[in-house]
């Protein structure tokens, strides 16, 4: 939360409609992306009651357990749900192409395009971790085998999830998160969960504001709740009794077979609204301009979906319970310098972004005042090309003299500052440029910002960081447990008990 | 009654005090700066009722699949005198308990009135604690009773109560799942703080037959379900700082004197039944006399709080409605419209105002600049 982003919510409070809190859209939206909405049964471990999921608004497919508590509903749910999911991840490793890996000229394969898992919210994203985590280590043979979709599903949920962790991956998007990204609306970021009262905010139906439309969004009977809880008063008064219908022994088949209907129609009712806001979410997020290195994100996640289709295809075994302490880590690492990379990369892209930054004085922007392209540094023993220009900036100005920084406008040429004068609503910066500016002792056209001309500089960098140095495994040191035992799936956990 | 008790009498109206349990005692801590809530508490106000009755229904209905899903998981860990949470303590906590017996106190030989229920517990308590050795009873549904805004609340919590190496511990039973090592940290979070509601009960309960606060330990113990299934494991949780913001918060209520008296003196949200219980009162005219004690809402109260849509929609157009995070990066400033007026220039700042303004100032001109005339 910045002021920037703050003072947009009290816009939406008084325009009455969500306001837009970036110029352009951070994520990447696929194709033909899955939509998966989800419920679960009150009370339980992540036992699923039905979802609906499919790669069109068109063919969403119910999926409903009849009797949640039963042990081989649910991996018979699990299956038909593994048929779709695996279908469609299976569908991206038909393509790949060859990508540049390293400097060295060296290739590695990537498969040209990736699924894309869509869900609700946070929480509907929990449900696909742990469901990935309950079916992951189950076997399609032997004592409580299991469809041999459903093992792979586990697997594939679980990277899904695991990727969710990675900043500015885009394999696994919740709606609610994907839309806050780019709208901040009048109400509260806890309200902002609720899909149906965002939705509301942001495109408010023809002739209500969008406190009105989110307010209506709060009455569970027009609303149900996106998933994975249910609302307890539809729990009561309309599932609990489909439910017992259902599984009341000793009848007709064709009774049996009403009861089933009643209680697909009931949940499919219960799921139908959100499935429909979240194609419309899809088509809202469409609709803004990508960042210019969104597709760059989308590389890496491509490369992600490429290698663990890799270490599938190569029989390599399902992720262990807990990372070890070098896997942890060095995930944490990992985590941590994309982290910063994926901030710089929003700012360089956005303007709007950039702004949050300009306000606490880690960026500024204003205009060229003065320039001196072919200025040249001869106190060296070479001469070296090394303009300055002066940028009068009415943000407040926080930078230290020498310190580098870079315009997102030209990523490749690096700028120190140099002096600062002025007062604190109207600075003038002297900065000094390198690079980017050709070989020549003069600048090449263009290549120095010109009088005249807006530009903004930021200490934000989204150059390569090194990794953490990690030992191996087997050297683990003590303060850490040790050389962790080597993973190998149990009996134990392909019989867990799912109930 | 004293004029305290008088009082809150008074702005409850005709109609018995809502009883208390760990869970709306626990609740009072989660805003202990609101006086609404307050005053509302320890009048034993019925919250939920009153919401109603204005025109703003919470809601906080219980799923009866989470009901039955949480008995069945109690009773099985509790089944065959305990036979299961014995096998936790020892196995999984390796507490070292000697043969144990198990004293059911849901009645006293078929009498469940509170109060006996209560001397029961009492007396077993104190023959436990007096005796030199372990005593190796489990307790199941002691009834303890705590004193909130100076009234007596009983509590009947589902949980056991052993005694371990001459201290009392808690164990509090929850159906959420822990897979993996983990659970959910807002259920955990709130397991935590019930746990510490009856570890201050019990507390109260022996200081008064004289036995030191020592007597109950602040290490609980809390059972859920393992993984997927039904198994049960067990962990123990600290719950020293929940004590001390519980204990905070009470004390406030039993200072309730001062929230009263900046009060009017004719308070009261009395709903003026009439003779067959149908309340008469205009609803406005409820809302009007709840307005006159102040509230101090933020969204948490969405959670927490059966009055939180009548506050929410009273708190419309303050930055406090927008989350506190958003409150504070506006420079605390109160009002969405003076907010945007210090925005774009048309408001003349306070003195205490003129940072927030030039931020605010600074904010506003930097969205115009990105967004150009969208904004």
């Amino acid at each position: 939360m910045s002021t920037v982003v703050a003072l947009a919510r009290a816009e939406a409070v008084s325009r009455g409609v969500a306001q837009p809190i970036s110029t352009v859209r951070h994520l990447h939206i696929a194709g033909r992306p899955l939509v998966l909405v989800a419920l679960t049964l009150a009370g339980e471990a992540n036992a699923p009651l039905a979802a609906m999921v499919g790669d069109a608004p068109e063919s969403g497919h119910l999926l409903v357990v009849n009797q949640p508590r039963n042990r081989d509903q649910r991996f018979a749910f699990a299956a038909e749900l593994a048929h779709i999911v695996v279908g469609y991840i299976e569908s991206f490793q038909a393509d790949a192409g060859m990508v540049r890996a390293g400097g060295r000229g060296e290739e590695r394969r990537r498969f040209t395009d990736a699924p894309q898992l869509f869900v609700p919210n946070p929480a509907t994203a929990g449900f696909v971790r742990l469901l990935g985590r309950s079916t992951r280590f189950r076997r399609p043979t032997g004592e409580y085998a299991v469809d041999p979709a459903v093992p792979v599903l586990g697997r594939w949920l679980t990277f899904l999830a695991e990727r969710t962790e990675v900043p500015g991956s885009c394999l696994l998007l919740a709606a609610t998160q994907a839309l806050a990204l780019h709208w901040a609306t009048g109400q509260s970021a806890v309200e902002d969960l609720n899909l149906a009262a965002l939705m509301g905010w942001i495109d408010p139906p023809a002739g209500l504001t969008g406190e009105q439309a989110a307010l209506a969004a709060e009455d569970p009977v027009t609303w149900p709740p996106a998933g994975p809880a249910t609302d307890p008063t539809f729990d009561n008064e309309v599932l609990a009794p489909l439910i017992t219908a259902c599984s009341r022994p000793h009848r007709s088949p064709e009774r049996q077979q009403v009861a089933v209907i009643n209680l697909r129609n009931a949940l499919r009712d219960q799921l139908t609204p959100t499935w429909k806001l979240m194609w419309r979410a899809i088509d809202l997020l469409r609709a803004l301009p990508a960042g210019a290195r969104v597709a760059g994100r989308w590389d890496s996640d491509k490369d992600a979906f490429t290698g663990y289709s890799e270490h599938l295809r190569d029989g390599g075994p399902p992720q262990p319970r807990r990372d070890s302490a070098v896997a942890a880590a060095s995930r944490l690492n990992s985590l941590e310098r994309t982290q910063a990379s994926y901030a710089a990369q929003r700012a360089f892209d956005d303007p709007l972004v950039l702004a949050q930054y300009r306000l606490t004085g880690e960026a500024f922007g204003g205009v060229v005042t003065a320039a001196e392209p072919d200025r040249v540094d001869a106190t060296g023993k070479r001469r070296k090309l090394r303009p300055l220009i002066t940028v009068l900036t009415h943000d407040p100005f926080r930078i230290d003299q020498g310190t580098a920084v870079i315009s997102p406008a030209r990523p490749g040429q690096s700028a120190r500052v140099v002096s600062v004068s002025g007062e604190a609503a109207a600075a003038s910066v002297v900065l000094e440029l390198a690079g980017g500016m050709g070989r020549a002792l003069t600048a090449a056209p263009g290549s120095v910002p010109a009088i005249g001309e807006r530009i903004s500089y930021t200490t934000l960098t989204d150059s390569y960081q090194p990794r953490g140095s990690f030992p191996d495994r087997a050297d683990t040191p003590w303060t850490h447990g040790g050389p962790p035992p080597v993973y190998v799936p149990t009996q134990d956990d392909v019989t867990e008990d799912w109930s | 009654m004293n004029a305290v008790e008088a009082r809150l009498d008074r702005i409850r109206g005709r109609v018995a005090p809502k009883s208390h349990n760990a869970r709306t005692i626990a609740a009072l801590t989660s805003n202990p700066g609101c006086a609404r809530r307050a005053v509302m508490d320890a009048a034993g106000v019925d919250k939920q009722r009153l919401a109603s009755y204005v025109g703003f229904p919470a809601r906080f209905g219980q799923s009866q699949f989470a009901i039955g899903r949480g008995n069945a998981f109690e009773s099985q860990v509790k089944a065959n005198g305990c036979a299961e949470l014995l096998r936790l303590l020892r196995e999984q906590l390796a507490l070292a308990i000697p043969e144990v017996s198990y004293d059911n106190l849901d009645d006293v030989g078929g009498n469940t009135s509170l109060p006996v229920r209560h001397a029961r517990t009492r007396a077993l308590l104190a023959r436990a604690a007096s005796s030199a050795e372990d005593a190796g009873t489990l307790f199941d549904h002691p009834l303890l009773r705590l004193e909130v805004g100076g009234r007596p609340v009983y509590l009947e919590p589902d949980l056991i109560a052993f005694q371990l190496r001459g201290s009392f511990h808690v164990v509090e039973i929850k159906s959420f799942p822990v897979i993996d090592g983990q659970a959910d940290g807002d259920k955990v979070a709130a397991a935590v703080i019930q746990s510490a509601v009856y570890v201050h009960a019990l507390r109260g309960l022996l200081t008064e037959i004289g036995i030191g606060q020592h007597a109950v330990s602040d290490t609980v113990v809390l059972v859920c379900p393992e993984n997927f299934a039904n198994r049960p494991t067990a962990a123990l949780l600290d719950v020293r700082r929940q004590l001390t913001v519980l204990r905070r918060q009470l004390a406030r209520l039993d200072r309730i004197e001062a929230l009263l008296d900046v009060l009017p003196d004719g308070l009261t949200f009395d709903l003026e039944p009439d003779a067959g219980g149908v309340p008469r009162r205009a609803p406005a005219a409820v809302a009007d006399a709840i307005g006159l004690v102040e509230a101090r809402y933020a969204p948490e109260c969405l959670a927490s709080c059966e009055m939180c849509f009548f506050c929410r929609a009273e708190a419309r157009g303050r930055t406090v409605s927008l989350g506190r995070d958003v409150h504070d990066e506006l420079g605390a400033v109160d009002e969405v419209s003076i907010v945007l007026g210090l925005a774009d220039g048309a408001a003349e700042p306070s003195v205490e105002q003129a940072e927030a303004a030039e931020m605010l100032r600074a904010a506003a001109r930097l969205r115009r600049e990105c967004l150009g005339d969208v904004a």
